[in-house]
C-alpha cells in the first residue's frame, strides 16, 4: 500500500511539474497598443501606460491569464492620429498581438476605429469621446466613465442653474473632443431654454487669452462651459485671474483638461480655487473600492521614477481597470475568443479599482461616473494637498457628492 | 457686438502680444533674415531656453528673467558650436546646403524635444514670479503684467540688437558678410568666423526670449512646433535682417489676432498670420523695412 502511495504520490508529482513547465513554456498573452509617449498627448499617455504596466506585474504575479504571462506591445504614436492605423496594423499583423488596447485620447483613437472593427478585434478604449458613434463597433469598451453623450454637459449644467445661473457662454478648443463637449452643451442648453450668449472655438496653439476673456465677460453669461486642452487651461485660468470674468458668472468650467494633473494643478495653485471641472477619481469619501488604495501606493513608488504625474488620479486607476476588464472577461469564458470576451463584457458588470463597471450597447458606461468637483481652498505651491480630501469636493453625481458648491464665481476664488 | 472699449483693450493687448513675438523671433531674424541659415530649429532652441529658466527658477529660486540673463553666455556658446557644427557638415560642401541645412536643423530640433523629455518629462512647466498672475488697471483697462514685462523686454531687445548691429565694428561685419560674403572675404575677413560670431548672438538672445515664453504661458518639450510658423512669418513678414521691422511686423501680428480673437471670432485667428504676410508681400515683395 505504502509503495502503491509512494509511486502515485511520485507521479502526480512527475505529471504537476510536467504541466507547469508546459504553462511556463507556452507564449505569453500578448496586449498590443500604442501610446502617446511624446508630443501633445504624452503627459496623460504616460501615467496611463504606467497603470496598465502595474496591472500587468499584478496580474503576472498571481500567474497570467489562462496560465500564461502578460506580456505588453507598446508604441509611441507621437499624439499624432496619423501614426495609429499603421502600429495598429503592425501590431495585428506582425507582432500577432491577442488583444488590443486603444491609446489615450479621442485624437489618435479615432483612425482605428475603422482598421479594429473590419478584424473583429475588441478594443479596449482608453478616454476617447464619442469614437464609436458613428462606427457602431460592437466590441468597443470604453474604460472612461463618461456614460452618455450629453452627461457631462448636463452635470454641469444642473449645477449652473441651481445656482441661479441662466445664461450660458461656451468656450472651447478647436479640436474634435472639445467640440463633441461643445456639441451636447449646445443641445442640453436649447433643451433647458437656457440661452447662448458667447459660443467661441479658439484655435490650438492660441498664445494668449486675455482678449478671449474680455470678449466672454462683455457678453455677461452666468455660466461658463470651457472645454480646453492642457497648456489652454492653464493660460484661460492666467487671464482670468488677471482680466477677470464679471461679478454675474456663478459657475466656471466643466470640461477643461490638464487641471486633473498633478504638476499643473501644484503650479496654478490658488489660482484654481472656484473653478468647477470634471474629473474621473478624486481622493475623496466614497472613492475607494478593493485595491484602489494598494494601487496609488504603489502607483506613487513608481511615477517618481517614470517621471510621470506623482499624483496619477485622472488616468492612471482606469489604465489598471483597462486590464481588470480584460482579465475579468478572459477569466470568465477561459479562452481569448474575441467575441466570447465582447459578450462577457456586454453581460456583466465587472468590479475594478475605479469602481463596477457596466457597458450599454455603445460600449460606454451605462451610468455616467464622471464627476464634477470644485477645487475649494488651494493653496500655491504644494502639490501634496490635492492627495487630501476636500481640496476637490465633489458636486456630481450625488450618491458621491462630498460637500457644498461656493458660488457666485468671484467668492469662491477668495 | 461691436464696442469702442473692447477695441482699444484689443489694441492694447495686441502691441503687449505683439512685442513679445518680436523678442521672441528677433534672433530668428539674425540667423536666417541675416545669415540665411535654415534655422528651423530656432523655436526648440527657445523651449530649450526656457525649459533652463525653469530649472534655475524651480530649483534655486531665481527670478525667471534673471535666470534668461544668466544662461545667456551659455547660449552663446552653443550657438558657436551650433554654427560650426552645420558649416563643417552642410555649408561647406556644396551648393544645396540651405536644402540639406533644413533636415539638419530639423534633427537637432527633434534631439532637443527628445532630450527635454527624457529629463524633465512631458508635462507643462510654468515659473512663479511676482509679475506672473497679476495685471495693472490702467485707464479702467486691466493689463496682465507679464505682458507689460514682456513689452519692456521686447523693445530693450530690439534697441540692443539694432544698436549692435549698426554701431560696433562686428555689427557691421555681420551686416556686411549678409550683403555681400565674396567681397568680406577679398577685405582679407574670415566670414565663417563673423557668421559664426553672429549665430552665436542669435542663438544668446534666446536667453531672455525664452524666459518671456515661460512667462507668458507655460511649456512642454513640443511647444517649439507651435512657434515655427508664426516666428518664420514675423521675420519675412519684415524684410530679412531688419531689427526694427521685426518689432513692427511682429506688433501688426500682435494687433490683427487680438482684435480678429476679440471682435470676429478664434478661429480665424491663425489665418491671420499668414493672410497679413501674403498681403505685406504682395504690396512690398521685399517685406516692411527690407531692400530690394
Amino acid at each position: 500500500m505504502k509503495r502503491r502511495t509512494f509511486l502515485g504520490a511520485a507521479i502526480t508529482g512527475i505529471g504537476v511539474s510536467l504541466i507547469g513547465k508546459a504553462g511556463a513554456d507556452q507564449p505569453p498573452i500578448k496586449i498590443g497598443m500604442s501610446m502617446p509617449l511624446t508630443g501633445g498627448l504624452a503627459g496623460g499617455g504616460k501615467p496611463s501606460l504606467l497603470g496598465i504596466e502595474i496591472w500587468r506585474d499584478d496580474i503576472n504575479a498571481k500567474g497570467g491569464m489562462l496560465g500564461r504571462k502578460v506580456e505588453l506591445v507598446v508604441y509611441d504614436d507621437k499624439s499624432s492620429a496619423s501614426e495609429t492605423p499603421a502600429l495598429y496594423s503592425k501590431l495585428l499583423d506582425i507582432d500577432k498581438v491577442d488583444l488590443l488596447f486603444a491609446p489615450y485620447a479621442t485624437v489618435p483613437t479615432a483612425p482605428i476605429m475603422p482598421l479594429v472593427k473590419q478584424r473583429g478585434m475588441v478594443l479596449i478604449g482608453n478616454f476617447s469621446f464619442q469614437v464609436n458613434s458613428k462606427i457602431h463597433h460592437d466590441m468597443w469598451f470604453n474604460n472612461a466613465p463618461w456614460g452618455p453623450a450629453d452627461a457631462w454637459a448636463s452635470a454641469f449644467l444642473d449645477i449652473g442653474q441651481k445656482a441661479g445661473g441662466k445664461t450660458v457662454a461656451l468656450l472651447t478648443a478647436d479640436q474634435e473632443f472639445a467640440q463633441n463637449l461643445a456639441k451636447t452643451a449646445r443641445e442640453v442648453a436649447g433643451k433647458r431654454n437656457l440661452p447662448i450668449v458667447f459660443d467661441q472655438a479658439y484655435p490650438p496653439n492660441t498664445v494668449e487669452f486675455s482678449s478671449i476673456i474680455r470678449a466672454l465677460s462683455a457678453a455677461k453669461p452666468d455660466i461658463v462651459y470651457v472645454a480646453s486642452y492642457p497648456p489652454d487651461s492653464a493660460g484661460i485660468l492666467r487671464a482670468v485671474n488677471e482680466i477677470g470674468v464679471g461679478d454675474n458668472v456663478k459657475l466656471f468650467g466643466g470640461g477643461m483638461v490638464g487641471l486633473q494633473f498633478g504638476p499643473v494643478m501644484a503650479k496654478m495653485g490658488s489660482l484654481l480655487n472656484g473653478v468647477v471641472n470634471f474629473n474621473t477619481w478624486l481622493p475623496e469619501p466614497g472613492m475607494y473600492y478593493d485595491g484602489t488604495k494598494a494601487f496609488f501606493e504603489e502607483y506613487s513608488k513608481r511615477a517618481v521614477a517614470a517621471k510621470v504625474d506623482p499624483l496619477g488620479f485622472y488616468l492612471a486607476p482606469f489604465g489598471y481597470a483597462s486590464g481588470q476588464l480584460i482579465a475579468a472577461a478572459v477569466k470568465a469564458t477561459n479562452s481569448l475568443d474575441q467575441k466570447a470576451i465582447a459578450k462577457y463584457l456586454h453581460e456583466n458588470e465587472v468590479k475594478t479599482i475605479v469602481g463596477p463597471i457596466a457597458f450599454s450597447a455603445d460600449g460606454e458606461r451605462k451610468e455616467t461616473a464622471t464627476l464634477q468637483a470644485q477645487f475649494q481652498g488651494i493653496v500655491d505651491n504644494n502639490i501634496d494637498q490635492f492627495k487630501k480630501p476636500g481640496k476637490q469636493v465633489i458636486l456630481f453625481p450625488e450618491k458621491l457628492k462630498s460637500g457644498n458648491l461656493i458660488t457666485p464665481f468671484e467668492a469662491a476664488r477668495k | 457686438m461691436f464696442s469702442m472699449d473692447l477695441l482699444l483693450e484689443a489694441v492694447v493687448t495686441g502691441v503687449l502680444l505683439g512685442c513679445f513675438y518680436a523678442a521672441v523671433s528677433i534672433g530668428l531674424s539674425v540667423s536666417f533674415g541675416l545669415l540665411d541659415v535654415p534655422q528651423v530649429a530656432h523655436p526648440a532652441f527657445l523651449v530649450m531656453a526656457s525649459y533652463a529658466v525653469f530649472f534655475l527658477n524651480d530649483g534655486y529660486d531665481i527670478d525667471p528673467l534673471l535666470a534668461g540673463v544668466l544662461i545667456t553666455p551659455l547660449l552663446f556658446v552653443f550657438g558657436l558650436l551650433a554654427y560650426r557644427l552645420y558649416y563643417e557638415t552642410f555649408e561647406r560642401r556644396g551648393t544645396d546646403a540651405a536644402v540639406r541645412g533644413i533636415a539638419f536643423f530639423f534633427g537637432i530640433a527633434f534631439i532637443i524635444e527628445v532630450l527635454l523629455i527624457l529629463y524633465f518629462g512631458v508635462d507643462q512647466r510654468s515659473v512663479t514670479a511676482s509679475y506672473i498672475g497679476k495685471s495693472w488697471r490702467i485707464a479702467g483697462m486691466r493689463v496682465p503684467l507679464r505682458l507689460m514685462v514682456a513689452f519692456a523686454v521686447a523693445g530693450g531687445l530690439t534697441l540692443l540688437l539694432s544698436v549692435y548691429l549698426s554701431r560696433t565694428f562686428m555689427g557691421r561685419a555681420i551686416r556686411a558678410v549678409a550683403q555681400d560674403e565674396e567681397a568680406v572675404r577679398l577685405m582679407g575677413a574670415n566670414p565663417v568666423r563673423i557668421k559664426q560670431w553672429a549665430f552665436g548672438i542669435a542663438t544668446a538672445v534666446l536667453g531672455v526670449a525664452g524666459a518671456l515664453l515661460i512667462i507668458v504661458s507655460p511649456v512642454d518639450p513640443t511647444l517649439d512646433r507651435a512657434y515655427i510658423g508664426r516666428t518664420f512669418c514675423v521675420v519675412v513678414m519684415a524684410g530679412l535682417g531688419s531689427m526694427t521691422g521685426t518689432l513692427i511686423a511682429a506688433i501688426i501680428l500682435g494687433i490683427a489676432e487680438t482684435i480678429v480673437l476679440t471682435m470676429f471670432g478664434a478661429s480665424w485667428a491663425p489665418a491671420i498670420s499668414f493672410a497679413l504676410l501674403l498681403g505685406i508681400l504682395a504690396v512690398r515683395p521685399q517685406g516692411l523695412l527690407g531692400r530690394r
